[in-house]
């Protein structure tokens, strides 16, 4: 068995964001096949549009349609498309400055080969077959030979029917977490029903669970100590609200628990007594479930409550 | 003005994975280094500020958990920036400038193995209209590349040597992830292959500042922060001239690169400085940070990267305030006498810092 212990980890959530009326315009156009930019102060005209100048950071808010066909200002060939990127096939990465504007958006390119793109080559938007107001509603660019439309953008009032005023974008990430050998070496012993922390060479203090540093002095800690597995209730709270997707019927305590031979309180759920008969000063000891890699509860010991000059450093 | 400089730099060594130390494990023992090479213990610091990032963690407030390695009672004065450690040493600067602070501990670290750091460096893009797309980190490098070539500013040859350059001057630097002789390797996403990118590792740097005499008490040789300037340009990529990087240069000019040096014998202006460390990560972004800092002189005796740079340990978050340490440690050790150093966050150059160090003669 390896010393450290990992475990995959996903970090997955939706943002929900709202859009101001610029980006509102932009994204409710997309979803109508029609791409809107915006005025700048010099006059230079903005796809994909920003509420604020870029230069001046002025409001700006005076919209136009740009074409659909476009010009690639700089690309890059993507051999291997990643998970959430817009082609599963190989594709070029392009910034395109489409007809009427003056700067360039960021997509993806359907082309055969890299031999197949240039700077400088004309492009079009391919749409989505479902739309929703997103910029995937562009589904990517491709190839395209007609000429540049040199004409100025047409001013458009920004107003559709059903504006998209909001955008939902899942993103997820995936984590290999290791928490490292010291806390590695922490889990396993649970497995085994044993609790064990780790003294600081300089205060002598056991830290349970231990992270490998002292947070007091700042130095590594460095020898394994057993604690527990009964100890003494240093405070506590009664919880009322039910959390979602716990089984755990309320109200029932959360207590900080100051195992034997620890020099700091770890907290757990009390069980096997009624809430409102947990108190401080309770010995308790953990309550293991079947397969458990953890204790599921902390119950009464029977012991006579701890001496309250016994655990005061430890609240 | 109060005058801070540098006196204490240290790193780990940067590695591919460190599964089995936690962040906190892999800080301390650089944090312990750099208190002893000043002899200050954690309380003697007056302020205390670290750069790190949730996302490379995979945990929100992940940077409370590195602070058991500072050893923070009796209670310090603290502060954490969401951005590379550069940044926190521009927060801590500005702190002694004031006077509210004599000493201060920067520290910065990130562990990219657990996530897939390409992934991982999307969530920093605008939400709206580049997010949702996921273009990773080397494809953004590589349109600025394509730029580049299309504009007749380099090519593939010229990246390669870039590339074979780091790698060779970073033999002599104990720390870094890649060292030697490195083939071009594969093209990741074109024109960049695996050569023109940076290795995806792990690490952690600290340095201390002092202020004054207090910096001269402390060590023999301080490097002394004549400047200190960042700048941030426009979000959208597609505005950007990505051939060019007008905010290094604004940065650099205020932070008096192009002066000519304090307290040194005049050289007629050039070189202005003798030792310069860029945090390029890729290839490609070196042309557009020598371009921005008029460092392609003919006859340039300048010493860039002889760190090796971020192609050769690119920690993610703390690679720009190591390249801080690394020029300021070659003036504590008299190999340096005037230094830039530079520090880049976003995509393709987006925000830019830069500090001008000096040693005194």
């Amino acid at each position: 068995m390896p010393e450290v212990l990992t475990a995959p980890l996903v970090v997955e959530f939706p943002f929900t964001r709202s859009l101001g009326p610029v980006q509102s315009a932009f994204l409710t156009g997309l979803r109508e096949r029609t791409v809107l930019g915006v005025t700048a102060s010099d006059g230079r005209v903005v796809v994909p549009p920003t509420e604020y100048d870029p230069v001046t950071a002025e409001e700006v808010r005076e919209l136009v349609e740009v074409g659909t066909g476009g010009t690639v200002t700089t690309w890059a060939w993507n051999p291997s498309p990643r998970r959430g990127q817009p082609l599963t096939t190989p594709f070029a990465w392009v910034l395109v400055r489409l007809d009427g504007a003056d700067t360039a958006l960021l997509h993806a390119l359907d082309a055969p080969g890299p031999d197949a793109v240039r700077t400088g080559m004309r492009v079009r938007v391919r749409w989505a077959a479902e739309r929703t107001g997103a910029i995937t509603d562009i589904a990517c660019f491709e190839p395209d030979d007609s000429a540049a439309d040199d004409g100025r953008p047409a001013a458009h009032s920004g107003e559709f029917a059903d504006a998209v005023t909001g955008i939902t974008v899942p993103a997820r990430l995936d984590y290999t977490y290791s928490p490292g050998r010291t806390q590695s070496r922490y889990l396993r012993a649970l497995t085994d029903h044993r609790i064990v922390g780790e003294r600081c060479p300089s205060c002598r203090k056991v830290y349970v669970p231990p992270r490998g540093a002292c947070p007091t002095c700042g130095v590594a800690t460095d020898t394994q100590v057993e604690v527990g597995p009964r100890g003494t209730v240093t405070t506590f709270c009664i919880v009322n609200i039910k959390a979602k997707n716990l089984d755990i019927e309320v109200p029932y305590v959360y207590a900080h628990i100051a195992l034997d031979g620890a020099d700091l309180a770890l907290h757990a759920r009390i069980g096997g007594i009624p809430y409102d008969r947990v108190r401080m000063g309770l010995r308790v000891e953990p309550v293991w479930t079947e397969g458990g890699r953890f204790p599921d509860h902390y119950r009464p010991t029977g012991e006579p409550d701890a001496d309250y000059a016994g655990y005061k450093e430890l609240i | 003005m109060r005058e801070v400089a540098i006196v204490a730099f240290g790193q780990s060594d940067h590695v591919r994975d460190s599964a089995e130390t936690s962040e906190v494990e892999m800080l301390m023992p650089v944090l312990h280094d750099v208190l002893a090479q000043t002899g200050l213990a954690a309380r003697d610091i007056d302020f205390t500020c670290s750069g790190s990032s949730d996302y490379l963690a995979g945990r929100a407030f992940s940077f409370t958990m590195a602070l058991d390695g500072v050893g923070a009672w009796p209670p310090i004065s603290e502060s954490h920036v969401e951005m590379d450690g550069a940044w926190a040493l521009y927060e801590a600067w500005v702190k002694i400038l004031t006077g509210e602070a004599e000493t201060a501990l920067v520290y910065a670290y990130g562990k990219s193995s657990p996530g897939d750091l390409r992934e991982v460096l999307t969530r920093q893009l605008d939400p709206y209209y580049v997010a949702p797309l996921w273009p990773d980190s080397v494809a953004l490098a590589a349109l600025q590349a394509q730029a580049l070539i299309d504009a007749g500013l380099t090519d593939a040859r010229a990246l390669a040597g870039i590339a074979a350059r780091s790698r060779a001057a970073a033999g002599s630097n104990p720390h870094a992830q890649l060292r030697g002789e490195v083939p071009a390797g594969e093209v990741l996403v074109a024109p960049l292959r695996t050569g023109d990118c940076p290795p995806i590792g792990d690490g952690a740097a600290a340095v201390v500042l002092a202020a004054g005499d207090t910096a001269r008490r402390l060590v023999d040789r301080p490097a002394w922060i004549r400047g200190l300037d960042h700048r941030i340009e426009a979000h959208s990529l597609g505005v950007r001239d990505l051939t060019d990087s007008p905010s290094t240069r604004l940065a650099a000019e205020r932070a008096g690169a192009f002066e000519l040096p304090h307290g040194l014998d005049g050289t007629g202006g050039a070189p202005m400085v003798d030792t310069v460390e860029l945090h390029a990560p890729f290839t490609s972004q070196e042309v557009v940070l020598r371009r921005a800092l008029k460092l392609d002189a003919p006859d340039s005796t300048v010493c860039i990267n002889p760190s090796g740079g971020a192609l050769a340990a690119n920690p993610v978050m703390a690679a720009g305030l190591i390249r801080l340490g690394e020029a300021a440690a070659r003036i504590h050790r008299g190999a340096s006498d005037r230094a830039l150093a530079h520090a880049t966050s976003g995509p393709c150059l987006q925000q830019n810092l830069v500090a001008v160090l000096e040693g005194e003669r």
